[in-house]
């Protein structure tokens, strides 16, 4: 990897008091497809706005192939925004929008001509070159949106849910059209969604942003295997949360003690006597009714959920608790009340760290819980 | 089925009545104006009977030097004043939509203080500044006034067409490589134009028909038309006023005509993108 084409360094940005970007470090490779995702409101659009220069920082630093972009305004640099409303020019034709930013560089006529004219092509446009954006459907727009800043040749294109306004087909179709034409011209994409599907696809990067801060960036593969937060592991994709403790750490992985079993996984970093997470995908759980070496947690089979490709079973634990698992549609199921193990190949589960006042959230649940078997 | 049925033989009931009645009401509007018109083309010299067709009156207002001279004079202030109040206005509306400050409700209520407060009071107010700061009234003086009152009709048009105004459309201009200026003049004046050709239309006619505040600021030798007029009906109405008064009549038709087509042709090459987004 060389040089970052985009590093944000310990980047804030505070409406009035309300601080909703939170000390972001983020570097953006040449060439990479990069996905901000995170919930409505972390600040994935402030976060390109200021990237594009529409939006003033606080405080720290966004450099562009290395210079300090802090006094450069949107027009002077060399990055393009596709906008989610796709803001089109409604008084110009699909041809005169897409040629806006050559008219403004002064590029001559006829290139400007041959250019759109390639332009049009790229985006399957052709014949649609005098109309109005008004008689134009919302993937058509799209597309004129994305020919528009294309033809600039950024370094870097922008997109902030570019794909938010279209239905489910026209957005799958999109989705891989994009992912082409990105491979195809090898710029630089930082794309804003907040649909994981369409993160874990399209992306080389993902990095998961909540409240302001960046929880993870990784390939989608390592994002959704191992999860470096409890945030991480609960937004993307499901994931069986459970509270744990580190009982011993040797050679053959940790072993954890929760409310209602013991378990045992790979992993480094820990100590004995923490308090940890345990993260499980439902399709790395497995269940048996015989012993398993190191694992014994037990619960109840309470009902099994026909979605489809897979078979999805719901196992209440002794502590009421309940996990979710998948199994292929051709496994064999266990009844409805069956009392089963519970148990995954130990590399599978991933185990993260509590931070200080989950560990307190944590005991104090205890407590109540078992203040109200008490009473019970 | 049943309703519905009632309700059109209500509707067929009634029709007659409101034809009559909508008949009545254009009558009231227009038949003032059918009489001018008509009496302008009356060889006889009195507004009573309809004697025959003429067009000497027409003939006669062309060869009305002081007639002519006002109505000169009319076309130059509402000229220059339009000009002036477009620009203003426009500009106007458009930084109190994108600039927040202190006392901008003040301000931007303020507005319609000039649109309020009665005509006579204006004029009298522009014509003590006038003399206070010693300026004396003329041609200048006219100007100036036609802006103050016009200007602010052309900004609360203007802004009411800006206030739906996408604003990341001019982030796209900048993002594209626009500066402030360019993107105002490729992105939003075409967009808010609509607007701003209403509020011109209204600025001209404002200032073409103007007798108060004119009265005030004019000086002797910038009399303008509604005034000259105005000085002509004191002695009778003649036919040549009916003459003038059938041409300005025209002319503010053509004006409404054109300004319509005008705007249009504009909402539709745009598609009523302000409704949409
Ligand atoms: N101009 C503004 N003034 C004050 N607060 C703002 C402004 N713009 C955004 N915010 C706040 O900043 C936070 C982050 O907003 P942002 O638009 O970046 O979220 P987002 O991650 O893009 O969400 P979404 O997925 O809903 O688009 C939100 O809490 C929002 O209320
Ligand atoms: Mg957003």
């Amino acid at each position: 990897m060389g040089e970052p084409i985009i590093r944000l360094v310990n980047v804030v940005k505070c409406y009035h008091e309300n601080q909703v970007v939170k000390k972001l470090n983020l570097d953006i490779q040449q060439g990479e497809f990069l996905t901000l995702l995170g919930p409505s409101g972390c600040g994935k659009t402030t976060t390109l706005r200021m990237i594009a220069g529409f939006e003033s920082v606080t405080e720290g630093q966004i450099y562009l192939e290395g210079n300090n972009v802090a006094d450069l305004k949107p027009n002077q640099r060399d990055v393009n925004t596709v906008f989610q409303n796709y803001a089109l020019f409604p008084h110009m034709t699909v041809e005169d929008n897409i040629a806006f930013g050559l008219v403004e560089k002064r590029v001559k006529k006829s290139e400007i001509k041959q250019r759109v004219a390639e332009m049009i092509k790229m985006v399957q446009l052709e014949g649609m070159e005098k109309r109005m954006p008004a008689q134009m459907s919302g993937g058509q727009k799209q597309r004129v949106a994305i020919a528009r800043a294309l033809i600039n040749n950024p370094r870097v294109l922008l997109l902030d849910e570019p794909l938010g306004a279209l239905d489910l087909k026209l957005r799958k179709q999109m989705q891989s059209e994009l992912k082409h034409l990105q491979k195809r011209l090898g710029i630089t994409f930082v794309f804003v969604t907040h649909d994981q599907e369409e993160a874990l696809t399209m992306s080389d990067r993902i990095a998961v942003m909540n409240g302001g801060v960046l929880e993870q960036i990784g390939t989608p593969r390592e994002i959704y295997n191992r999860p470096e937060t409890k945030f991480v592991a609960d937004f993307i994709g499901e994931s069986n949360v459970l509270d744990a403790y580190v009982t011993e750490v040797s050679e053959g992985g940790i072993h954890v003690k929760m409310e209602f079993g013991d378990a045992v996984l790979k992993a480094g970093g820990f100590v004995e006597e923490e308090m940890v997470y345990l993260c499980v995908r439902p399709e790395n759980l497995k269940m048996t009714k015989e012993a398993v070496p190191n694992f014994n947690i037990y619960g109840t089979v309470k009902e099994h959920i026909f979605i489809g490709s897979v078979c999805k079973t719901v196992v209440e634990l002794a502590s009421g608790l309940e996990v979710k698992m998948t199994s292929p549609q051709t496994d064999e199921l266990y009844a409805v009340g069956t009392r089963v193990n519970i148990y995954w190949r130990e590399d599978q589960g991933v185990i993260l760290h509590t931070k200080e006042e989950q560990l307190y959230n944590l005991i104090e649940n205890t407590v109540q819980i078992e203040g109200g078997m008490h009473e019970a | 089925m049943d309703t519905k049925k009632l309700q059109k033989s209500e509707k067929a009931g009634f029709a007659p009545l409101s034809m009559l009645y909508a008949c009545l009401v254009y009558l009231f509007l227009y038949l003032p104006i059918a009489v001018v018109i008509a009496f302008s083309f009356n060889t006889s010299k009195t507004n009573i009977i309809f004697e025959g067709f003429t067009f000497e009156w027409y003939a006669k207002m062309f060869d009305n030097r002081q007639l002519m001279e006002s109505f000169q004079n009319t076309l130059i202030v509402a000229g220059v004043s339009t000009v002036f109040s477009l620009v203003l206005g426009t500009l106007c509306a458009v930084g109190l939509y994108k600039f927040e400050f202190k006392l901008k409700s003040l301000v931007s209520n303020s507005l319609y203080i000039p649109i309020a407060i009665p005509e006579i009071v204006f004029g009298i107010a522009m014509l003590v500044f006038f003399s206070s700061v010693h300026i004396s009234t003329g041609m200048f003086t006219l100007i100036v006034s036609h802006i103050t009152f016009s200007m602010p009709f052309v900004a609360i048009t203007v802004r009411s067409r800006v206030a739906g105004f996408d604003r990341s459309i001019e982030e796209a201009a900048k993002d594209l490589g626009a500066n402030e200026f360019r993107t105002f003049m490729r992105v939003t004046l075409p967009m808010i134009m609509p607007g701003v050709i209403s509020g011109g239309m209204l600025a001209l006619t404002m200032s073409l028909d103007d007798v108060v505040i004119s009265f005030f600021t004019a000086g002797p030798d910038s009399t303008t038309l509604p005034l000259k007029i105005l000085g002509m009906v004191k002695k009778g109405v003649s036919p040549d006023v009916n003459a003038l008064s059938t041409l300005m009549i025209l002319g503010t038709a053509v004006i409404m005509v054109i300004s319509q087509i005008a705007q249009n042709r504009l909402e539709q090459r745009q598609g009523g993108n302000n409704s949409e987004s």
